[in-house]
């Protein structure tokens, strides 16, 4: 039936498609640039693209006058490592209790409300609290994304856990498993790629109280970066930080897709997600 | 079989060029012409709090009826981003201090007029050090600040007058915003930092003011900043703002009823009493006179102090990467003297309005 629902573009087309928004935002961009730069060569707010190339340069390959570093590579390894700490956190934390209230009745009953609640406050609402408790240092940074991701991640393992077949722990237990037994055997491995669905959905999360905390007090990191240069309207420098933000975001998450499809086949496969 | 049907494609035609104008026409700036509506930006200082009451009583609405123009006065919460936006063209004038002005919109190509200099800091910027109670032991600590601002100047002369300099500390950029939590936190032992924040942590215990403004008094200057070529192309916006603002000087300066309720009305805006207001109106050294602001914007010393603060910008890299020395961009006096570079002429401080005022000829 001939109607907009039904009709698929091809394969080509769709690839077409999908670049055709990126293609016309690049050309209103270089349009705007252009039109801003005629009218004053010195324009910072929307550099043309040989002024973002030597900024990228500048701040990819050329050691700082100042420091000696290159800077953007001590800012994506300092960012990295606080992402990387506060995710890993989060997701032990997310596994330990996820697992724990999800399969023990007693104490979900006692810990299940309290998890509720803290996962309501709003973590950058928490900032000043964090900052005189944990001081200024990496400690308050991993805190925050802590804060805002292993609510959610316990909360989610959690649900997963009750949603786990009862013939499964039925079986185990006509076989003689104990609790501790079914946690370890069945319960666990059926978690971790759940696990993993969940870490990348929080991803996004995490960043965004990664770059609040770096724009609020650091000496290094992506975000501390881009709020710095902010001051001076160094647009350069701040549009191909967005841009490698988003790239690291994208790798991540690809990363963990990869990583999930390799070590639990059988999950995707369950899933009809096929190889 | 067709992609799309006639009338989608019409759709999607109609949709990304209304998409386009619509992106495009916020991105491009408007050149300067004579017009009739002016957008003047202020954010909440002390210094800058007169332009919010101009507003509120009809004292900006009136002068612009005289000369015949329209001028908005918007407040904006976030002061770096009045600034942008103001070097982005969305705004006229903006009110900004002497080094932000140096570093945001001239650095940024755009030709900017200090207008009116309202006051300059005399103590309004400290540096603050916990448990220890003089300058050079602040050498070896972490400093929390927000870089690149005044703060990080103040700073960088306070150094300077006892033969230290940046190498002897770390800079932690801490947001203005938090300045106060942080301070109140056991691994922050030294800030810089303006008021009113600067008044609520020397109140805490411990708390040591070791250097301030006074000591470099007439180095930050709060100004109106006009964008020259609106400025060239319609003098009465620079009649009516500089008309406006000494009418508003010399009602807040008096103490009776009227200069009294108007500073409460600041006070009340700037999120304090009038006490609070007044001790923060101590600490500045306002121009209720516009003579007194012609002979600062006339005198040699604000030659001597662009050039410490072209030489600071420089320093920290904020006049940009094609800046060569720190005269860089070209700035310009009263009575035809220059810093910088002529041919980049960017910042222009004059007096002509002013002195406009002082005469009574507005």
């Amino acid at each position: 039936m001939k109607r907009l629902i039904n009709l698929r573009p091809s394969r080509s087309t769709g690839i077409l498609l999908g670049l055709l928004p990126f293609v016309v935002l690049l050309v209103v961009y270089l349009a705007g640039s252009q039109a801003r730069l005629a009218d004053n060569p010195n324009d910072k707010l929307l550099p043309a693209f040989s002024s973002l190339g030597d900024a990228v340069e500048r701040m990819a390959l050329e050691p700082s006058k100042r420091s000696g570093d290159i800077l953007l590579w001590t800012d994506t390894a300092a960012s990295l490592q606080r992402l990387g700490l506060g995710v890993g956190i989060s997701a032990l934390i997310g596994l330990v209790f996820g697992v724990a209230l999800g399969t023990v009745p007693y104490l979900r009953a006692g810990l299940s409300p309290l998890v509720s609640s803290l996962s309501l406050i709003p973590p950058l609402a928490l900032l000043p609290i964090l900052f005189i408790v944990f001081g200024l240092g990496e400690l308050s940074k991993v805190v925050l994304i802590v804060f805002g991701v292993a609510p959610f991640i316990i909360r989610d393992l959690q649900q997963r856990a009750q949603e786990l077949p009862a013939e499964l722990l039925v079986k185990a237990q006509t076989l003689g498993a104990s609790t501790w037994q079914i946690i370890l055997r069945v319960v666990v491995p059926q978690l971790l790629p759940r696990l993993l669905d969940a870490v990348r959905l929080s991803l996004g999360a995490a960043w965004l109280f990664l770059i609040a905390a770096e724009a609020i007090a650091a000496t290094d990191g992506l975000g501390y970066r881009i709020f710095l240069v902010r001051r001076y309207l160094a647009m350069d420098v701040v549009l191909p930080y967005v841009v490698w933000i988003t790239l690291l975001a994208y790798l991540t998450d690809l990363l963990l897709r990869i990583a999930s499809r390799r070590a639990f086949r059988w999950y995707h496969q369950l899933n009809g997600e096929g190889n | 079989m067709p992609v799309t049907t006639p009338r989608t494609a019409h759709w999607a035609r109609f949709f990304t060029l209304f998409a386009g104008v619509l992106l495009a026409s916020s991105l491009f700036s408007g050149a300067a012409l004579a017009k009739d509506k002016f957008r003047v930006a202020w954010s909440i200082y002390v210094g800058w709090m007169p332009w919010g009451y101009g507003e509120q009583a009809g004292i900006v609405k009136k002068w612009g009826d005289k000369y015949g123009i329209d001028i908005e006065v918007v407040q904006i919460n976030d002061y770096i981003e009045s600034i942008n936006q103001y070097t982005a063209g969305a705004f006229d004038a903006c009110v900004m201090t002497n080094m932000d002005a140096l570093t945001i919109p001239a650095a940024g190509g755009v030709d900017s007029t200090a207008l009116i200099v309202g006051d300059f800091s005399n103590g309004n910027d400290g540096i603050v050090l916990k448990d220890k109670s003089t300058l050079a032991d602040i050498k070896g600590q972490s400093v929390n600040l927000v870089e690149l601002s005044v703060s990080h100047y103040l700073l960088a002369r306070a150094l300077d007058s006892i033969g230290a300099s940046e190498q002897d500390l770390t800079v932690v950029n801490t947001s203005d915003a938090d300045m106060v939590a942080a301070y109140a936190s056991p691994d922050v032992t030294a800030v810089v930092t303006w008021n009113p924040l600067l008044s609520e942590i020397l109140a805490m215990p411990n708390a040591n003011k070791v250097f301030d403004s006074s000591r470099i008094p007439g180095e930050i200057i709060d100004m109106l900043v006009v964008n020259s070529d609106t400025l060239k192309a319609n003098p009465k916006l620079g009649k009516a703002l500089t008309g406006a603002w000494f009418e508003i000087m010399a009602t807040m300066s008096k103490d009776d009823a009227a200069g009294i309720a108007a500073r409460t009305e600041m006070a009340k805006a700037s999120g304090t009493d009038m006490a609070g207001y007044d001790a923060q109106l101590a600490t500045t050294k306002m121009f209720y006179n516009a003579a007194d602001a012609v002979a600062f914007t006339q005198s040699a010393d604000l030659v001597q102090t662009m050039a410490h603060v072209a030489k600071f910008s420089f320093d920290h890299g904020l006049l940009g990467e094609g800046a060569a020395d720190a005269g860089f961009i070209g700035m310009a006096f009263p009575g035809g003297k220059t810093l910088g570079d002529g041919a980049n002429t960017k910042l222009r401080f004059d007096a002509t309005y002013m002195q406009l005022a002082a005469d009574g000829k507005l």
